[in-house]
């Protein structure tokens, strides 16, 4: 009789102890997964402090060999590809998910849903591949605009994902009061539905946005890069992203130390987009 | 029947004298369907052209491009074997590395942290998602690389040296490095899909479990069992996107097609040969036998995620059905 | 009122003028082997004139592929084109693609052996046989024989190349195609080639950072790329049996020793030279340009930097550790540039 009391409480400690042991077990996984963030903003910030002043946003890079330069033309040209594929991305993806929502329960719409999701999972440096034999081989020209495109297509499945989400958030009431006041389905979907999941929306095209300005692989082949200043799309487009990979690459002492320098500049880019969209969907929720 | 008929007609009726009211509509429609055929055509396109692109290297090498070892531009060989055989093993690994943490992470989140310390850690993980590929290759060559030729390679090579995973010169730069990397960045993408598919378990199944004795660790073992599928899914868009990882491998893998069983020996994926050969490549047969692995690359992750996706829609149905 | 949009209207129009005036940009993409000049040459251009050449360091097969393909307005490479490759971009583009030296440059073979410094001696078949993988220790005997005076270390020889289509990986390749049946038979040259060994790096800052950042490395680089991150090269043995450091100095002697013989369209290797203080692994780099362009302005433009970069910008080269052409052939490649025409009309 004891023993068996024995036996069950020992049975019961130890089911205790292995569900706390593993319980903290998966506490220090999510510590593991903290460790090497904290790592990577560690040495960006330390290592790219050293070039990040005001130089750094508005000269141009020097050649090899001379000290300092900035990349002006970079931040520019990062901004003006992300620019081009939000141009690109965002109707299409924007629209394209409202028709899934509103019009999109049969066959076509699955397949469409279907599409994006493999979109979506297509490797960025395809895309470049397949912007670079569509875009600059007819072009004969290696442009910002071929990036841009390259971008908007790595857009589009983020953006047109949430807006299908947010869109069937919207209460249906909201819609039906819309159509009886005798707004047409456009005009209703519009006034109504779109701006009430504005703030959803806006939150995939600033998460679709902050991507592409990471994005490298797919600008190689098509933005390639420029050592000058240009805001022409139809020509080469320095961005930060490339001049991280090249200087990363290089042998110049100089050029490492500047490339962390611009990875410090991109992180900061893609918090302030970040950052910005947040203030900007927060307001125009207030005044409504 | 006749009946559904006579109704489906009615109704075609009423929508056409509606929308002969509404032009807007109309326009608004089909101005949406549109773009969103554009979508559609844009992915088939993209298939098309890359088809279109190989078919000097498929006709030259068919099957064989898959399993024959060679690949030299001097000669006109293309053989993709030890690149695929570089992107798969790069990949696996990654995973067995990253797929117990994000188990771990996911259960810590969604089981057991309180909400203020969920939101938190559920936001820095996710940072880690946001972090461009191209900064995690700096951090690799500058941090990670030196780190294992120094330390790591090293100490694994004195005490496990008779392991053949681990013999031949510390590089640094080779299949270890890429399969850290690649497990640091597949991690946020499990672990977030991991923990939604937990949470989206209803409470009842734990509360049954604990109902009859069940300590937490064994009422989370039954809620991972009901998981399973929808953990393989998130498995499997993570698998998508190591595989199809570029910059952050092109910098740290070494860049060379070779097979071998060593974990410090250079290696090449799909992804980074094209980064690294595609602007060069001086002969058709060169560029074709690229975008041929284009191709390849492009039919794998379509595979793999239409079977992720797959999975999670079906481990979603599955709990709002019942 | 008037006055000031009066004024505005005329700042926009002279800031308008200004922008269009410096928007005459050529692009370029090429072999990384001489990128350092160019990156000097084209920075010095542009405080000059204003015109602006954005050269893109991306590998010479990249240089080649893109005049073929018609995406850049000039091409570099250090490997020259071959004859197949010259008539397919004359069937695609319609005009003969003209090779235009700029500088010589040498091959250095760097290491990276701390305790060592200067001063290691290879010669070419010993260097093959490192690069096939027959040698893989530092104190190999092969080595051993070369260095009698060096400790060299009980070491695994880490051995890097490059992993794009490259020039320099043509020099290299021909240099050891030259010297070694052995490596001729097996691998042959090549602008990128089926390595039997050793770890790859893009571009030259590729492999000489891999050099830099591992011990016991050995790599090619271009000289410039050596000398300005302070790693060690070797001296190479000469065909005469002589231990030579690179410099311009033994480049241009291996340059002038050829120089008499150089052909018409100026595509020659002088790998493996002859006389007793010439480097063996040297070799031209080459601006690709069309013969018939399509853009007046560019054309000018192009012919205008090409002239310049032959006289004045020869002074950059030695200071970056190029050497400079021989007198013999800047004439040649005056001629060359001469053929250069606009719609098959000439340039003034």
């Amino acid at each position: 009789m004891e023993n068996k009391l024995m036996d069950s409480k020992y049975f019961f400690y130890r089911k205790k102890i292995t569900s706390s042991i593993m319980m903290s077990l998966t506490f220090i996984a999510a510590l593991a997964a903290i460790i090497p963030l904290i790592f990577i903003f560690y040495y960006t910030i330390s290592k790219g402090v050293t070039y990040f002043n005001f130089n750094f946003f508005v000269a141009m890079p020097k050649p090899v060999g001379e000290s300092g330069g900035g990349m002006a033309n970079a931040i520019m040209g990062t901004l003006i590809l992300i620019g081009l594929g939000g141009a690109i991305g965002i109707p299409i993806g924007i629209l394209s998910g409202t028709y899934l929502a509103e019009f999109g329960n049969n066959k076509f719409g699955f397949l469409v849903r279907f599409m994006t999701d493999v979109l979506s999972g297509v490797p960025s440096i395809v895309v470049g591949v397949v912007a670079y034999t569509m875009i600059v081989i007819p072009m004969k020209h290696f442009s910002a605009l071929a990036g841009g495109i390259a971008l908007g297509i790595l857009v589009i499945p983020t953006i047109t994902r949430t807006t299908e989400e947010m869109i069937r958030l919207v209460p249906s009431s909201l819609r039906e009061a819309g159509l009886a006041l005798g707004l047409p389905k456009w005009k209703t979907t519009i006034a109504i539905v779109l701006r009430t999941a504005w703030k959803g929306i806006a939150t995939g095209v600033l998460l679709g946005l902050s991507r592409a300005a990471g994005e490298t692989a797919p600008l190689l082949f098509t933005a390639l890069g420029n050592r000058f200043w240009s805001t022409n799309i139809g020509q080469p487009m320095a961005s930060l992203t490339v001049y991280i990979y090249d200087y990363a690459k290089s042998p110049f002492e100089d050029w490492n130390q500047q490339a962390w320098t611009a990875a410090l500049v991109l992180i900061l880019l893609i918090s302030i987009l970040s950052l910005l969209f947040r203030i900007i969907t927060r307001s125009k929720y207030k005044t409504n | 029947m006749n009946n559904e008929l006579s109704d489906s007609i009615k109704d075609k009726l009423t929508r056409k004298l509606i929308s002969s009211h509404n032009m807007g509509d109309f326009i608004f429609e089909k101005l949406t369907l549109l773009f969103t055929v554009s979508v559609f055509l844009l992915v088939i396109l993209m298939g098309y052209e890359m088809y279109q692109g190989s078919r000097l290297s498929i006709a030259k090498f068919g099957w064989g491009f898959l399993s024959s070892s060679t690949w030299d531009p001097v000669q006109e060989i293309y053989g993709a074997l030890p690149i695929i055989y570089g992107t798969v093993v790069s990949s696996a690994l990654a995973l067995i590395i990253a797929l117990p943490l994000s188990i771990g992470i996911a259960i810590f989140l969604a089981e057991i942290a309180p909400d203020w310390l969920e939101k938190p850690v559920s936001f820095l993980v996710e940072l880690l998602a946001g972090i461009p590929s191209v900064i995690y290759g700096l951090w690799g060559i500058f941090v990670l690389v030196p780190w294992l030729r120094q330390s790591v390679e090293p100490y694994l090579s004195e005490k496990f040296g008779y392991l053949p995973i681990f013999t031949g010169a510390p590089y640094g730069f080779g299949m270890l490095a890429a399969v850290l990397i690649l497990a640091i960045m597949t991690l946020p993408i499990i672990s977030s899909i991991s923990r939604d598919v937990l949470k989206s378990i209803p409470y009842s199944q734990r509360e049954a479990a604990l109902a009859l004795g069940a300590t937490r660790w064994q009422s989370t073992l039954i809620v991972l069992k009901d998981a399973k599928s929808g953990i393989l899914g998130a498995t499997m868009l993570g698998l998508g996107r190591a595989i199809g990882e570029t910059m952050a491998v092109t910098m740290v893998i070494g860049n060379r097609a070779l097979i071998s069983p060593s974990l410090f020996d250079p290696s090449y994926t799909m992804a980074s040969v094209i980064a690294n050969e595609f602007t060069e490549a001086t002969s058709q047969l060169y560029l074709s036998a690229l975008t041929e692995l284009a191709l390849v690359l492009f039919v794998i992750t379509i595979v793999i995620n239409a079977l992720a996706r797959l999975l999670v829609w079906s481990m979603s149905r599955k709990w709002k059905t019942s | 009122m008037k006055v000031k949009s009066i004024l505005a209207g005329l700042l926009l129009t002279l800031s308008m003028s200004v922008v269009a005036n410096a928007q005459l940009q050529l692009n370029g993409a090429g072999a990384t082997f001489p990128a350092v000049i160019y990156s000097k040459w084209f920075d010095q251009y542009k405080n000059m004139t204003g015109v602006q050449f954005n050269y893109q360091a991306i590998g010479s097969g990249g240089g080649i592929k893109q005049i073929t393909e018609g995406t850049v307005d000039f091409g570099a490479t250090d490997g020259p084109m071959t004859d197949q490759q010259l008539s397919e971009a004359k069937s695609k583009q319609g005009s003969e693609v003209l090779h235009i030296p700029t500088v010589l440059g040498a091959v250095v073979i760097s290491y990276n052996l701390p305790g060592i410094g200067k001063g290691l001696n290879l010669d070419g078949y010993t260097l093959s046989e490192i690069y096939l993988g027959k040698i893989t220790k530092w104190n190999d005997n092969a080595i051993k024989k070369l260095n009698p005076k060096l400790n060299l270390p009980n070491k695994a020889i880490v051995v890097a190349h490059r992993s794009d289509g490259s020039g320099t990986s043509f020099i290299f390749t021909d240099y050891l195609a030259k010297v070694s049946k052995d490596w001729s038979g097996k691998v042959g040259k090549g602008t990128s080639v089926n390595w039997p060994v050793g770890l790859g790096g893009k571009g030259n800052d590729g492999v000489a950072g891999i050099v830099k950042q591992t011990e016991g490395a050995i790599g090619y680089v271009e000289l410039a790329y050596a000398v300005k991150n302070g790693i060690h090269y070797a001296n190479m043995k000469n065909k005469t049996g002589k231990f030579i450091e690179p410099s311009f100095a033994s480049v241009s002697a291996a340059a002038e020793g050829y120089a008499k013989n150089t052909p018409a369209d100026l595509r020659v290797s002088i790998t493996d030279a002859g006389g007793k203080d010439s480097y063996p692994i040297s070799g031209y780099t080459w601006l690709l340009v069309y013969q018939n362009m399509k853009d007046g302005a560019k054309a000018a433009e192009l012919v205008k930097f090409l002239k310049w970069s032959l006289t004045k910008g020869q002074a950059y080269a030695t200071g970056l550790y190029y050497a400079p052409l021989p007198k013999q052939v800047v004439k040649l490649c005056e001629k060359r540039i001469a053929l250069i025409t606009a719609n098959g009309k000439k340039i003034k």
